[in-house]
């Protein structure tokens, strides 16, 4: 069994905004093994980019409120470190890559220097030591004439360019943890996956542990070890990835594999949208956040939350259906799987 | 880049050339003679003057010989004073101008950086609303209510500064900090939003990211780019502060192009005020063309043959 990385326990997010308390994330479970790569799907909206943030401590301060519950690097809880401590550990041993590469590297300054900054930052090199290292990764992530790109702007890149650009820019410190929100959802299908090898290469060889957020459950079936599904700011199933595709426990797990086209294809059956739209965070009180769109509400479902059951060996589902008190409502059958 | 250049000073002349040509079909419709005591002259005195200075001819023939010497650089004599020529009268009267006008610049931009940047830097705090009306207050009022207040405080109550004239160096500074109000004010506001637009841009997170501290991101993502462009507002900034000498300089005694420019209104020297109108409108399409180079220079994503790579 491989140490934990990262654990986030019970976390809690909410923001304060013109029109009152807006909670994001709320009660958020995971842990994150050496090496492996964990893969957190869900519709626009359920809080994955915030749960991302708050582990890097990203979100803006002014309206954050972490309320509930710890992320721990290792033993070290991140959320009680200083402004200057989060720093030491941002981009050295926890980094992350963000959905739009044409935005987020800095327009005005060459790629090779925005690579070299982290460096210089980080590992206490000189000018021409952070270049050598710089260039070293841009070759390995694939760029053409590195030589000379390292002295190119952005706008010189082409957008898959430009994501490799910034994966060079994230693992140049070699980090415990890589965390891609959405990497490859702005980019070009074959272009996505170049990226997705490239992630997958780079992470054999470096061991990093890699968060990858995604709404496409074919990147999740070529990527992850493990999937964490979330909605309305909870994850309601995680498991393996055989477990979760297999298995799956959760109405909107079966709802969201149901509206993936591949698995679709192999059954012949029409693609099944969720039909409803995600919950309003602002107003979400106890009871089932899916309760207002799932198929197999029961009353129990509308005035308590469901806690999370382990269904098998390292896979729970947060549903009324797995809970020991509803013995009656037996989910194999309801869920026609087993 | 050259092929750019010379389409641009193409360009530049036309516009030029545009502005000439109002600004000398307007001044016929001035009424008045450009004569001291018309009323005075008999109507074969007239004739005289009229005849020396061209003004006897149809208006066409007077434009094309004034556009003939204007292309020899020929801007000729003033109407008022015998025999001397409207260049010798406009570069006697520029090193003071320009002075005040590029301390008031100075000035002006220094302390708008500084205002814009703490203001977005501290955003919605009380320092930041304070700069904002102050901002809003130095842009909608005029400057020569300031500079009557600071002649009065300044100059008179506190006796710090001399209240008028061109008597050395002291003398510049009412006139420049009355100029650059407008200046500060207005660079004050332009990179308060700059500088909240870029803070709220991906790559500032991206640097956040890469675990750079607060400050290094501040000065090396955030300004930088926030201040970029800021260069575009010189031309803008070189009208307020052209215009404002106008009335500026009258007010100070500085002997400087605005005051003669008025001078020159009042009593209808046609020459005069055609020259220094042209040498004001080229002077402001000269700095939007260095402007436009600079920020070329400054910003990696514009190349000059206009195409995005
Ligand atoms: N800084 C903020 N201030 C206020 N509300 C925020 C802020 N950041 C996120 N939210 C809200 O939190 C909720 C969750 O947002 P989040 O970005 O985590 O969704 P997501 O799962 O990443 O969705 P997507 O797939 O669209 O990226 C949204 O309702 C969003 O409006
Ligand atoms: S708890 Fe109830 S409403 Fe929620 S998913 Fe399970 S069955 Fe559906
Ligand atoms: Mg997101």
């Amino acid at each position: 069994m491989k140490e934990n990385i990262l654990t986030v326990d019970n976390l809690h997010v909410s923001f304060k905004t013109q029109t009152g308390k807006v909670t994001a994330v709320r009660g958020v479970n995971f842990e994150l093994k050496k090496g492996e790569t964990l893969a957190i799907v869900g519709e626009s909206g359920s809080g994955k980019s915030v749960t991302a943030k708050s582990i890097m401590r990203l979100l803006p301060k002014h309206n954050t409120e972490i309320s509930k519950g710890d992320i721990l690097y290792g033993e070290k809880s991140l959320l009680s470190l200083s402004a200057k401590e989060i720093t030491d550990i941002r981009g050295s041993e926890i980094s992350m890559v963000f959905q739009d590469p044409m935005t987020s590297l800095n327009p005005t300054m060459k790629v090779g220097k925005q690579i070299m900054e982290g460096l210089q930052r980080h590992q206490n090199m000189t000018k021409a030591q952070a270049r050598d290292r710089a260039l070293e990764m841009l070759k390995l992530v694939g760029i053409p004439k590195a030589e000379q790109r390292l002295d190119n702007y952005p706008h010189q890149f082409s957008g898959g360019m430009r994501q490799r650009v910034v994966i060079a820019l994230a693992l140049a410190c070699n980090p415990k943890v890589l965390i891609a929100d959405e990497p490859t959802t702005a980019l070009d299908v074959t272009i996505q996956a170049q990226i997705l090898d490239l992630m997958k290469d780079l992470q054999q060889k470096t061991d990093t542990a890699i968060i990858l957020i995604t709404h496409d459950l074919g990147v999740v079936a070529n990527m992850a070890d493990r999937v964490a599904v979330m909605y309305g700011g909870k994850i309601v199933e995680q498991g393996t990835l055989d477990q979760i595709f297999y298995n799956p426990q959760h109405p909107y797990t079966l709802g969201l594999l149901k509206s993936m086209p591949k698995l679709n294809e192999d059954k012949g059956q029409p693609l099944l949208p969720i039909a409803g739209s995600p919950p309003t965070l602002a107003t979400l009180g106890e009871g089932c956040a899916f309760a207002a769109r799932c198929p197999h509400t029961m009353k129990v479902c509308h005035s308590y939350t469901p806690q999370d059951t382990e269904v098998e060996q390292g896979h729970t589902a947060a549903c009324w259906l797995q809970d020991v008190r509803t013995p009656k409502a037996s989910p194999g059958e309801v869920l026609g799987v087993n | 880049m050259k092929r750019y250049l010379i389409q641009r000073i193409g360009y530049m002349i036309i516009t030029l050339f545009i502005i000439v040509t109002a600004t000398f079909f307007l001044m016929q419709l001035l009424p008045g003679t450009p004569f001291t005591n018309p009323e005075k002259l008999t109507a074969g005195q007239m004739a005289v003057l009229n005849a020396k200075y061209g003004l006897d001819q149809p208006v066409g023939i007077q434009y094309l010989r004034y556009i003939g010497n204007l292309v020899q650089g020929d801007l000729g004599y003033s109407f008022q004073h015998e025999g001397r020529t409207v260049e010798s009268m406009i570069s006697s009267r520029i090193g003071p101008s320009a002075f005040i006008g590029l301390q008031a610049l100075i000035i002006g931009a220094i302390v708008g950086m500084v205002l814009g940047i703490i203001s977005a830097l501290k955003h919605n705090s009380l320092f930041d609303y304070g700069s904002v009306a102050l901002a809003v207050l130095g842009m909608s009022i005029p400057s020569f209510v300031f500079a009557a207040l600071l002649q009065y405080y300044v100059g008179v109550k506190l006796g710090w500064l001399p209240v008028a004239l061109w008597e050395g160096y002291s003398s510049t500074l009412l006139p420049s900090i009355a100029l650059s109000v407008t200046v500060t004010a207005t660079v004050a506001r332009f990179i308060r939003s700059e500088m909240l637009e870029v803070i709220g841009q991906d790559y500032v997170i991206t640097a956040r990211a890469k675990g750079m501290t607060e400050k290094q991101v501040v000065v090396k993502h955030v300004i930088r780019n926030a201040l970029i462009p800021v260069v575009t507002m010189l031309g803008p900034l070189a009208v307020s502060i052209m215009t404002g000498t106008l009335v500026i300089e009258k007010i100070f005694s500085v002997p400087g192009l605005g005051e003669q420019f008025t001078l020159s209104i009042l009593v209808l020297d046609y020459s005069v005020i055609m020259g220094i109108t042209i040498f004001y409108s080229a002077l402001f399409i000269f700095v939007v063309f260095v402007v436009d180079i600079i920020y070329g220079f400054l910003d990696p994503r514009i190349n000059f043959r206009g195409e995005s790579a």
